[in-house]
């Protein structure tokens, strides 16, 4: 009996420091956003005492932080709805609708998740340049309106739908649009939800292109504005870690929305957005 | 045109409707256009045929902007190979990539191990295990540059408390990239333990409770049974890990700028630095091309090396 108790408590401290070092860097993160001028370098390191909240008033107002703010939520907003409803169709059609060459389209589509990002970046550029789309937001959320992995998402639970119910809509008359709206849609929301925690997340935590597709101050968006933030005001620690905790929160809060579909989507499918 | 086919599909769509549904065939066509016409105009114009295109770019010189493109051949690339600059990012990379797959696959197994059992505060473990995997990457580097702090940050102030005299992590060439491999790992550690979790749910009981019967001790249960069965996971993983370490741009963007003396210099921030300082599309394209040879062979191996490792497993 003694045994498995050691055992238990052993199992817990493991975990425990585990979680700690996990957890470490969102603490002192909060806790000196959260400290008076002059008390940085102060204990406690991971549990806040003081709450100098204007700290992130400051922050909010050194750099356009509700602009970047604004901007990413666009984005991110943009690309969340535009990419579930776009891979939606597709994968409808990929699940439901026969047309030759259907497998093939299916495996090109799969095979665009296996090209590396940094192969497309250039090109991708280069052809919104011509498009006259830098620092704007077209730039930053049509080159990322549709997701192969939502695509595969939507196909799968698609294929999972019983046939009778859109087979009797279709004696009645209905078209594949109507079926799709009023029929399907209506009775994805599970996959929906995980299709858009992943859109969600990757587009607010995108780093890379609306770094390389944005030039002005007003168009950056607040991952960009944070790197830029951090070179020019670095050494206010509280500001920095004020605007990065502005910065995590809305993932951290979409996660825990959606956690549950979250881990589910990594699970079932075993792959990333 | 776009009526033409509108009208085709209505025309196509009245007669369907009389026949019964099952019998369809090529008459969806029409419809299944319009379904994917979206997906495929992204996916073509972003995805697709930049992959042709970065390559066809790295045949040439050019600066993005002046009209003049020079075919230079396999220029980029010869020259590419013999830059000592170059080599010494693949070498970075490498390290990197290495490190956080071992380091992260190590630890996500053992945790995924530990919570794999009915113990108190299971899902809370899982939740903040998993925090900094969805956690913004640019605000973690940030974060972490300041935890790594030669003389204030936490990490040498906790080192301190158990008498240990911390290194000056991101400011030392030789402690940069172990620093940059430990926020890597610290953020992909989730990832792995919540794909092992899952699939150790998945192992059936009975081969534990034989294991059991025959009076196997925990070590030898986890050896022989736990790690054989999870081998197919943990290659997905491996991949998927590589895959990802070897484009990491973000955390070395925010916490070193490829320093110091590039000892971090990975090759995405160094195809960065010459696509967009420098302005050398052609030579950062072959630069894009190398990464991905890398990429697929590396996938290649380990298929093959995981072929032969479950051969000699069973």
């Amino acid at each position: 009996m003694k045994a498995k108790h050691f055992k238990k408590l052993l199992i817990h401290g493991l975990l425990l420091s585990g979680a700690f070092i996990a957890a470490m860097p969102f603490l002192w993160m909060i806790t000196t956003s959260l400290k008076p001028p002059g008390k940085v370098y102060d204990a406690p390191l991971f549990v806040p005492l003081y709450f100098y909240w204007s700290n992130y008033v400051k922050a909010w107002s050194f750099a356009p932080f509700p602009r970047f703010f604004l901007n990413s939520a666009i984005m991110a907003i943009g690309i969340t709805l535009s990419q579930t409803l776009l891979s939606a169709l597709a994968g409808y059609a990929l699940a439901r609708l026969k047309f030759p060459g259907r497998n093939t389209l299916f495996f090109l589509i799969l095979g665009t998740m296996m090209i590396p990002f940094p192969i497309t970046l250039i090109p991708s550029f280069l052809i919104v340049n011509s498009l006259g789309w830098i620092d704007t937001y077209q730039g930053l959320i049509v080159p990322r309106a549709v997701s192969a992995f939502a695509i595969f998402l939507f196909r799968q639970f698609f294929l999972s739908l019983p046939r009778e119910l859109e087979e009797a809509a279709l004696i009645d008359g209905a078209n594949r649009f109507t079926i799709f709206f009023r029929i399907i849609l209506p009775l994805s929301s599970p996959v929906i939800a995980t299709s858009a925690i992943f859109s969600f997340l990757f587009a607010w935590n995108d780093f890379l292109w609306p770094l390389v597709v944005t030039n002005s101050t007003r168009m950056r968006t607040i991952q960009v504005g944070l790197a830029m933030f951090q070179g020019q005001y670095g050494i206010f620690w509280t500001l920095l870690m004020a605007a990065s905790t502005i910065v995590i929160a809305p993932a951290i809060i979409a996660f825990l929305v959606a956690q549950r579909r979250f881990v589910e989507g990594i699970t079932t499918t075993g792959l990333r957005g | 045109m776009v009526l033409g086919v509108n009208l085709r599909w209505k025309a196509l769509h009245e007669r369907g409707a009389c026949r019964p549904p099952l019998r369809r065939g090529l008459q969806e066509f029409p419809v299944a256009f319009w379904f994917l016409l979206p997906a495929i105009l992204v996916l073509g114009t972003f995805n697709f045929y930049p992959a042709f295109y970065s390559l066809w770019l790295s045949f040439f010189e050019w600066d993005g902007f002046s009209p003049q493109r020079t075919f230079i051949g396999v220029e980029n690339y010869t020259s590419l190979l013999k830059t000592g600059e170059f080599w010494n990012s693949v070498r970075v990379t490498l390290i990197y990539a290495g490190g956080v797959t071992v380091a992260a696959l190590l630890i996500g197994l053992g945790v995924a191990v530990l919570l794999n059992r009915q113990i108190t505060g299971r899902s809370f473990y899982r939740t903040l295990y998993f925090l900094p995997v969805i956690t913004p990457t640019v605000a973690a580097g940030v974060v972490w540059k300041y935890l790594f702090d030669p003389t204030q940050g936490v990490v040498n102030r906790l080192l301190a408390l158990i008498g240990v005299s911390g290194p000056a992590w991101l400011n030392d060439p030789s402690w940069a990239l172990l620093s940059i491999v430990i926020v890597g790992t610290w953020k992909r550690v989730g990832f792995n333990m919540v794909v092992y979790l899952a699939a150790l749910q998945g192992v059936p009981r009975m081969y534990y409770e034989a294991a059991a019967l025959d009076g196997a001790n925990a070590w030898d249960v986890f050896r022989r049974i736990t790690v054989p069965l999870l081998t197919p996971t943990t290659l997905f993983l491996i991949i998927t890990s590589l895959i990802e370490a070897f484009q990491v741009f973000d955390l070395v963007y925010v916490m070193t700028g490829g320093g110091p003396l590039r000892s971090t210099d990975v090759v995405g921030y160094y195809l960065y630095r010459h696509a967009f300082r420098y302005h050398q599309l052609g030579y950062a394209s072959a630069i894009a091309y190398f990464m991905f040879l890398l990429i697929f062979v590396i996938t290649l191996l380990q298929f093959q090396l995981g072929r032969g490792g479950g051969a000699v497993e069973s």
